[in-house]
């Protein structure tokens, strides 16, 4: 019997205990926000924090985390609008969007540790997770956004959002 | 389809929102903009068609039909734009429906970044139809002459003032008869609302949030997971198994075989044998205990090793000639300076970072599939050939593509879910792992190019002779063929711009594929760009010429290429000349333009340099510039890149940059790390440590696009970004280095 919680709500699992925590996620909750891409912590798309720490679920066995907190992309907030999300919004950084789950998560658990991550930060920390359709350079500017965030300034200061109204063109609506 | 199926349907979505016994995270209140999207959401039974493409709620949603597969491009978004803007819809009641597969849409097919170039006219008379028939239904209502009414922001207003919106419009506009073609008034560009614009993708709460569905995460009551061990080897043949120890897994219910495929290969399943267990754990560790022997067939002769010295080796000899103009060999003897190159390109995996998924419930002689597929007509196609039913018998869903890049434009894995569905007697949901995406593709193909010029005394290009050579897609199709499809030479061979009298392009001699070989993203544009764009560096370098004057040396002046006296059988990506001439002026422009954005010639430290090149493929003129820093050690530091396209008339402006900066870096992918070799016919890598693709800290900090402003139809844009970066990257490790890359990908050769 292992008991976690995830997204803070207690289960109870009795199965395999070799289980990955990723397929755990998945198949026996549904909770498929976190993805498959690898199952040899190559690629980050099974990211998850556990404990607050960013993990790789694709290779961490349910016998590894009793008693643990586990949260996945759809606990991250609430409302969906967590500093990480505000700012991979805005700065409107997925094409496909499967990567960009782990790439939250990864992100999220840089910012709590890291204020203000420099380029050297955001490559040691977001290397480990692909993005296939090549949106790293959205993906390291949405970090810094989302950093200034969480560091209680404005969202945006107005160069970037000078920068955001003329790179992205015009909103609609 | 049949109540079963439909049940089914209503019972996964509903629980596709649950997360599991006491949670409810699925039911949160959810941004607004989530309302309107979703991709395995099906129409609303209140919907009234106006088209194929329209249907108009009574409460004031339109539900607009997205015929294509979403793989990032933003096309559901696109889609959404062009009708909601030609019917004057307001943006927030706009929802998107994904289409099933349907022959009634016609080409599903998403691949060759032809969405928008073959739909845009078609979807703005959709939505300019359904606006004539919500206003003729209102000045019915009001007994007025539809002239005096005019439609704007979702509501119909007549010229006495008085309005009505189009949801209270629905009902009667339904049945209003939709105009003919030739009388739809189409708005003209200055009054686009929408198209032009670079609006958020609609689906970027669901993917932000968790919630989007792609091709493993439909949830089908009771469906079991599938796993597949298929024969190491293309056309190989299960001889024996035994099940014993994979049967002792928890969670395993059935072992079932998958029959070897027959020639031509086209897009049928491998064969081999599938695990379906309660779940994806079991089924991976049980597939791991199946004891296989296998007939691995006439293709485990396959080595690429010596098959690249066989290439290598055949370019150096005359192959068949695909196009000639003038004399090239005579002038290549005569020419004052001479510059031969050969370059090499190794087999590719597409790798989309999704692995292939499907689910498949089979009742009655009736399936239905939810798939990652890139064309749901395809599936349909392969499935009712695969198991002998009638097409009308088989129902696609498409969901979300997490990445393609042409892999899942080959639906074999929604027909493996298929059969195993019927064998079984269960739904089932067929899961690749990442070792099965890498070592069961179908391959872009690997390449040899020998390229001759000749110069005069002054620099000038007098002849240009390129070779050739590559297993052909075509053997996918007729088995042991060697002669490419006319349209493998378009792609990046027989469109070379460069102004010369004497042009030679020629096919190298028979080499049969040993393997499937399928396309990749931007296809042979890849290693033809890169041949032909380095070797105008090449060029440049050897008349001492700056390359991005000696490259607008070589495009030379503003002409129309007329690619039928080229040969009929190269039309340009199947689109009339007419409409899409190949104007060498739109190349000469992206180039002059990238080449100010970058601040081309500037001074830079030592150990960095810039690389330049331009190139047309998919109907659509890229221009990259790239700088780089190679240290004395061979490492390899990529500053910035910067992007010009001229795709005519673009309808996501946002999502064509994202387009251009993430096929830049699918290009640096493949010319860092990625490759594919076999050996005994199997392949020899199996996952992201040995088949390398670019990471955050490989990539440039930065790459900044530029999109020309154009009245010109509508282009390519997922692909043509991709095949010219390669080549900058490579001019630019030149400049930086003086190191010549002509063989990628680059991996430690700027380290010897």
């Amino acid at each position: 019997m292992i008991n976690i919680t995830v997204n803070g709500y207690p289960q109870r699992y009795k199965g395999d205990p070799d289980m990955p925590l990723l397929w755990y996620l998945r198949d026996m909750l549904d909770l498929t926000g976190t993805k498959y891409g690898c199952g040899m912590a190559l690629c980050g798309a099974c990211t998850v924090h556990i404990d607050g720490r960013a993990q790789r679920s694709c290779v961490t066995p349910m016998s590894a985390i009793k008693g643990a907190s586990v949260t996945t992309i759809e606990g991250l907030s609430e409302n969906g609008d967590h500093p990480v999300q505000r700012a991979w919004s805005e700065q409107r950084v997925p094409q496909c969007g499967y990567c960009q789950s782990g790439q939250m998560m990864q992100a999220a658990s840089l910012l709590k540790t890291n204020k203000s991550p420099s380029d050297d930060d955001i490559d040691a920390a977001m290397s480990g997770n692909i993005c296939r359709c090549g949106t790293y350079p959205r993906i390291r500017k949405a970090v810094k956004a989302a950093a200034r965030s969480l560091a209680g300034a404005d969202f945006y200061d107005a160069t970037s959002t000078a920068q955001a109204a003329t790179s992205q063109g015009d909103q609609i609506a | 389809m049949n109540h079963y199926l439909d049940i089914n349907r209503r019972e996964f979505l509903k629980g596709s929102a649950a997360v599991g016994p006491g949670m409810v995270l699925g039911l949160q209140l959810l941004p607004a903009q989530n309302v309107f999207a979703g991709v395995l959401d099906a129409p609303s039974p209140k919907a009234l068609q106006a088209n194929l493409f329209v249907g108009l709620r009574p409460d004031g949603i339109v539900e607009i039909t997205c015929h294509r597969s979403e793989m990032g491009q933003q096309i559901r978004t696109s889609v959404a734009q062009i009708i909601a803007d030609e019917m004057d819809a307001d943006w927030n009641r706009v929802k998107v429906i994904q289409a099933l597969g349907d022959p009634a849409y016609g080409d599903q097919n998403t691949d060759g970044s032809k969405s928008i170039t073959t739909n845009l006219m078609r979807l703005r008379q959709m939505g300019a139809s359904a606006r004539a028939m919500l206003i003729q239904a209102a000045a019915k209502q009001w007994d007025v002459d539809p002239s005096s009414c005019t439609a704007s922001n979702h509501q119909v207003t007549h010229s006495s003032g008085k309005t009505i919106g189009y949801g209270d419009l629905a009902v009667a506009a339904a049945k209003e008869t939709p105009p003919a073609a030739g009388q739809l008034s189409l708005k003209p560009k200055p009054e686009w609302r929408y198209i032009g614009k670079g609006p958020k993708s609609i689906d970027m709460s669901d993917i932000l949030t968790g919630r989007a569905q792609y091709g493993a995460d439909v949830r089908i009551p009771d469906a079991k997971v599938a796993v597949i061990v298929r024969p190491p080897v293309v056309l190989g043949k299960v001889k024996s198994y035994d099940a014993k120890k994979a049967l002792q897994v928890p969670g395993v219910r059935r072992i079932a075989e998958i029959p070897a495929p027959k020639q031509p290969l086209f897009f049928q399943p491998l064969g081999g044998v599938a695990v379906v267990a309660d779940n994806t754990w079991s089924a991976i560790r049980a597939s791991k205990l199946l004891k296989i022997e296998w007939d691995k067939g006439d293709n485990q002769s396959y080595d690429s090793d010596s098959f690249k010295q066989d290439l290598l080796t055949s370019v150096r000899n005359p192959g068949t000639v695909k196009f000639a103009q003038g004399d090239t060999d005579a002038a290549l003897a005569n020419a004052a300076q001479r510059v031969e190159a050969d370059y090499y390109v190794p087999h590719l995996c597409q790798a989309p970072l999704e692995p292939p998924a499907a689910t498949a419930i089979y009742k009655d002689g009736k399936v239905e599939v939810w798939s990652t597929t890139q064309n749901p007509q395809s599936d349909i196609g392969l499935i009712s050939q695969m198991l002998g039913i009638d097409k009308t018998n088989v129902k696609v869903h498409v969901t979300l593509l997490g990445g393609a890049f042409g892999r899942k434009s080959k639906p074999d894995f929604s027909a493996e879910a298929a059969y195993l569905a019927r064998e079984t007697g269960l739904p089932i949901r067929v899961q690749w792992t990442r070792e099965d995406d890498i070592q069961h593709s179908y391959y872009q193909t690997v390449s040899a190019q020998r390229i001759e010029a000749g110069l005069d005394d002054k620099g000038g290009l007098t002849a240009f002779k390129h070779r050739t050579n590559f297993p052909v897609q075509a053997s996918l199709f007729i088995p042991g063929a060697t002669d490419p499809l006319p349209h493998e030479l378009v792609l990046g061979a027989h469109v070379t711009p460069f102004d010369t009298e004497n042009f030679q392009l020629e096919m190298g001699s028979s080499v049969p594929a040993k393997t499937r070989i399928g396309w990749k993203r931007s296809v042979h544009n890849i290693f033809h760009a890169f041949a032909v764009q380095s070797f105008a560096d090449e060029m440049a370098h050897k008349v001492g010429a700056d390359p991005k004057d000696y490259l607008l040396r070589l495009i030379g002046p503003d002409r129309v290429i007329n690619m039928v006296e080229r040969g009929p059988e190269f039309k340009p990506y199947q689109m009339l000349a007419n409409i899409y001439p190949y104007q060498t002026g739109r190349l000469r422009n992206v180039t002059e333009r990238v080449a100010d954005l970058s601040g081309w010639g500037r001074k830079l430290p030592k150990g960095r340099g810039m690389g330049i090149a331009a190139h047309f493929s998919f109907l659509s003129y890229v221009a990259t510039v790239v700088e780089a820093e190679v240290s004395d050690a061979g490492n390899l530091d990529i500053i910035k890149a910067w992007v010009v396209i001229d795709a005519g008339t673009v309808v996501n402006t946002d999502s064509v940059k994202n387009q251009c900066q993430g096929g830049s870096i699918y290009s640096l992918s493949y010319a860092l790390g990625s490759q594919i070799t076999m050996k005994e016919g199997a392949t020899q890598q199996s996952n992201f440590h040995d088949y390398q693709v670019a990471r955050m800290s490989d990539s440039p900090l930065d790459i900044e696009v530029e999109v020309v402003d154009s009245n010109a139809p509508p282009t390519g844009v997922g692909e043509p970004p991709t095949p010219p970066f390669a080549p900058a990257l490579c001019n630019a490790i030149f400049a930086a280095s003086g190191k010549r890359i002509r063989e990628l990908p680059i991996a430690d050769q700027l380290r010897s």
